[in-house]
């Protein structure tokens, strides 16, 4: 009888026939579904647009595209990177996983949930629909200095504004989410200090995104003004501040490339010890570093304008507040290498991705400790350095960590294994393609190269090329990870519950794949 | 190597080879004393992230060839360790305050524009630069020169290719310049590599900033501040030279002036408008309205047939000189000298079928350009 009521209970609730399946659903494992599914499509269509970039700058001169349309592919490249494919990815893997992880049945608003999605799809055909407008696209950067992106931008901006408040809106309501079932809807036991790091860093990360989300609207609320009624917030010529812009941009951009980092750091320190056979060295510390990085992020935001004429106090403020954020790094980078130390370490593709996001982040790193270096920055700012740094961090940074994750956690989603040297083939070739498109842009940047630039003096040349071949390397390698995926979704050898050699989480507590509903009854953590 | 030359296949348009193609990895030391206490910062940080990377990247990799599963590896369960944790973030601190002193004081040095033996205002504009010499009387803007044929792979690109100039910035050696750095329209960065100099160019703001060149020659560098489309076709160019020879170029400038006032006062011929007037649309117009006058839909509109350069002169003349607000047509007045003004108000309305058949008296523009001023 008990076993019968069961049974039609979960058929009852199971998802729903056909597409209205994705339209209404309220199921975290749904959502979560969607959002991975969207932002790899924006991945793929902002590495389009990247690889335009690469083939135009492949040879000195202009060969495929035209200047303005060269700005054009720059910005949408970094807006759809960022907002489209970073940010929602990891909301994706939030949402699959965070409940999960705490023993809670879904997320604690399971109907804002689906609203947070479905509205990303719109906010990105209004951001994409730009493309084909007289004016063409908005052109003036993914960082959108004004009065560049308000007196001289084209009339396409407003379209961009609306996107930007639609995406923060989603931002806000995923963060308030998450940070409500962290909060409210752990099991019983399951203390603060328990959580799992990947449920630690996202908390963090939501507080961080409701911080600065809204300041990214004022920002643009601010240009909409500016363009369109009269005011002069950026204008000089009626008394506004061009310089202000920038202010509020970066209190919201340094917090938000954090945002991008921090479940990274998350993940890799799931998959590291699960790996290593061994607990991680310092759970607390990590916990500790974290939150000090979270808390320096909104104290450094003017490094990324020290050629803009701050005052000398401001620099040397900005430059110190920058350096310390090394030491909360390094405490985290120390701990995923004594995790390691003498572990039991095994190499499948989750543990290669997060070994290789240890290295190539580590690097990002340097090159970031160097340009808080105000002197130097005063070379490095707004060259090829800058677009090594940065790259650094974000693609074999928190892409990488997003892969890892995938891997890690695609049994248990799909219950079954992914085929293992299919994906360590897509391991090295990301691994060769990303070195190979970054590493010499460190090289171009010290020599001299600027950024955002279509055409470029002849000693950049050998560089340039490299590049751009390390770039469709990257860029078509990911064409093997998607058929991984879809093979993996297709069949393939069972997964067990535990997926892994005895990994920690009660994650792996349940059946691969994850019953629809899972932990209706709370579980017990000791 | 195969790839490459596919790549070169499928993308190159032609085969134009390279002037000067090289490997540089680093930076360059330059040649003022802050550029080299710069490089050396630079290098320093550099060669401590390589010691905390050989360290921790050791361990990582020895960690990682020794305590693998498949040689036997039995996974030791320790964890958390206070003196390892304080340590690890102790030093990193320390090695930090070591590196924040030396980048202090050169930062301090290079904030101290104070006893400059001579003063240039730099403005940016899109797509150029102007540099006026303060209490000189020397006022001039300063334009690629690279030619669209070689942007566009037509001729083989030269040696400077993207890094030339019709009038360089000259300075002289041995004495300190300060730089007053502003912009009219958006937000550009003047740099020069090998002094070390970056500072933005901004409405509405002066910045400041200075050098002091030992060494006379020709020192390039680009605008590195995304400020529209030729935001990479903005390059900078000085030309420091010693004392006497900066000294005689000063007084040639203001020969040239001279010259410059005396035939505003003449009559030009026809002809000698059009042509001259090409030029100056080339250098000046072009980048906008494009080299055939149609500009580009909705962005820049276009001169052909169109009712400014179709319509009253006088109109004409009032738009190229005092541009028009809240657009990025800009005010030509101080840019151009009365009869480059003239030759290419003149070429605009007869070029491209527009056969207006008038032209532009530099006389009358002198006029209008003096009563600007005063």
């Amino acid at each position: 009888m008990n076993t019968m009521t069961k049974v039609e209970h979960t058929e009852h609730h199971g998802p729903a026939a056909g597409i209205s399946r994705w339209f209404y659903t309220t199921n975290h494992k749904d959502i979560g579904t969607l959002y991975l599914w969207f932002s790899f499509a924006m991945f793929l269509t902002g590495g389009c647009m990247a690889l335009m970039i690469r083939a135009e700058l492949f040879q000195p001169g202009l060969q495929l595209i035209q200047p303005d349309f060269f700005n054009q592919m720059t910005t949408m490249h970094g807006l759809i990177m960022v907002f489209g494919a970073v940010m929602p990815a990891f909301v994706g893997l939030a949402n699959w996983m965070l409940p999960m992880m705490v023993g809670a049945p879904d997320m604690a608003l399971p109907r804002m949930n689906n609203w947070s999605f479905w509205i990303l799809p719109f906010a990105f055909a209004m951001m994409l629909s730009t493309l084909f407008m007289d004016g063409g696209a908005p052109n003036f950067g993914w960082t959108f200095y004004a009065p560049l992106s308000t007196t001289y931008a084209p009339p396409s901006v407003t379209y961009f504004i609306f996107a930007v408040h639609m995406m923060g809106i989603s931002s806000i309501m995923g963060a308030i989410n998450i940070i409500a079932t962290i909060l409210n809807m752990r099991a019983p036991g399951m203390t603060m200090m328990k959580l799992p790091l990947f449920v630690w860093t996202w908390l963090i990360t939501a507080f961080l995104l409701i911080a600065v989300m809204p300041v990214l609207a004022g920002v643009v609320t601010m240009m909409l003004m500016d363009i369109h009624f009269g005011t002069s917030f950026f204008n000089a010529a009626g008394g506004g501040d061009p310089v202000l812009f920038q202010h509020v941009f970066w209190f919201f951009g340094h917090p938000e490339v954090y945002i991008m980092i921090l479940p990274a750091f998350g993940i890799v320190s799931e998959i590291i010890p699960t790996f290593a056979r061994k607990r991680l060295f310092g759970y607390s510390s990590m916990v500790y570093a974290t939150s000090s990085i979270a808390f320096l992020s909104f104290i450094v935001w003017a490094h990324h304008m020290f050629t803009v004429g701050l005052p000398l106090m401001g620099e040397l403020f900005f430059m110190y507040a920058t350096m310390l954020i090394a030491v909360p790094t390094g405490v985290k980078v120390f701990n995923w290498v004594a995790t390691m130390f003498r572990g039991s370490m095994t190499f499948e593709t989750p543990m290669l991705f997060a070994v290789a996001f240890v290295v190539l982040f580590t690097i990002g790193g340097f090159s970031g400790l160097m340009l808080a270096i105000a002197p130097a920055d005063f070379q490095y700012h707004d060259t090829y350095f800058v677009v090594a740094h940065f790259h650094y961090v974000l693609v074999p940074g928190a892409v990488f960590a997003i892969m890892a994750g995938v891997y890690y956690w695609l049994p248990k989603w799909t219950g079954h294994y992914y085929p293992e040297t299919m994906g360590k083939v897509h391991f090295w070739c990301s691994f060769v393609g990303v070195n190979l498109t970054f590493f010499p842009m460190h090289f171009i940047g010290l020599a001299g190269m600027p950024r955002r630039i279509p055409d470029y003096a002849l000693q950049f040349a050998d560089f340039n090329m490299v590049a751009s071949i390390g770039a469709f390397i990257f860029g078509f390698s990911q064409l093997i990870f998607l058929v991984l995926i879809i093979k993996t979704i297709r069949g393939g050898s069972p997964a067990t519950p535990e997926v892994w050699d005895e990994p920690e989480g009660l994650e792996w507590t349940i059946p691969s794949p994850a019953p629809y509903h899972t932990f209706t009854t709370p579980p017990e953590v000791k | 190597m195969k790839v490459t030359r596919l790549m070169t296949l499928l993308i190159s348009t032609s085969s134009v080879s390279y002037a000067r193609a090289d490997w540089a990895l680093n930076m360059p030391r330059g040649v003022t004393e802050i550029s080299q206490s710069v490089f050396d910062l630079h290098m320093i940080i550099f060669w401590i992230c390589v010691a905390i990377g050989v360290v921790v990247f050791g361990v990582m990799f020895w960690s990682i060839f020794h305590h693998r599963q498949s040689r036997g590896a039995k996974a030791h369960h320790f964890h958390e360790n206070t003196l390892v944790e304080i340590i690890w973030t102790l030093v990193p601190f320390a090695i930090l305050i070591a590196m924040a002193i030396p980048a202090t004081a050169t930062l301090v040095k290079m904030y101290d524009p104070s006893d400059a033996d001579i003063d240039i205002q730099v403005t940016g504009y899109q797509w150029k630069w102007r540099y006026q010499y303060l209490g000189e009387d020397i006022d001039f803007f300063s334009n690629t020169t690279t030619p669209l044929e070689q942007i566009n792979n037509e001729e083989e690109k030269g040696e400077n290719y993207l890094l030339e100039v019709d009038n360089p910035l000259v300075i002289p050696a041995g004495k300190k310049v300060r730089f007053l750095i502003t912009s009219v329209d958006v937000i550009h960065s003047w740099w020069v590599p090998d002094f070390a100099v970056k500072k933005d160019a901004i409405p509405g703001f002066i910045n400041e900033s200075w050098t002091n060149v030992p060494e006379p020659g020709i020192y390039r560098g680009q605008c590195t501040e995304l400020c529209g489309k030729n935001h990479g076709f903005m390059p900078i160019v000085v030309d420091v030279r010693p004392q006497a020879e900066y000294e005689l170029w000063v007084a040639q400038q203001k020969n040239i002036k001279a010259q410059e006032i005396a035939s505003a006062k003449q009559s030009i011929s026809m002809e000698e408008l059009m042509s001259k007037g090409e030029a100056v649309y080339q250098t000046s117009c072009a980048a906008c309205h494009q080299a055939n006058g149609e500009g580009i839909p909705n962005v820049f509109p276009g001169l052909k047939n169109s009712p400014i350069a179709t319509g009253d002169i006088n109109q004409h003349i009032d738009i190229v000189l005092n541009g028009k607000t809240g657009s990025a047509m800009q005010a030509f007045r101080e840019q151009l000298s009365a009869v480059d003004l003239a030759a290419v108000i003149t070429y605009e309305r007869n070029a491209w079928g527009n056969n207006m058949g008038d032209k532009a008296e530099p006389a009358a523009i002198d006029e209008l350009k003096v009563a600007a001023k005063q």
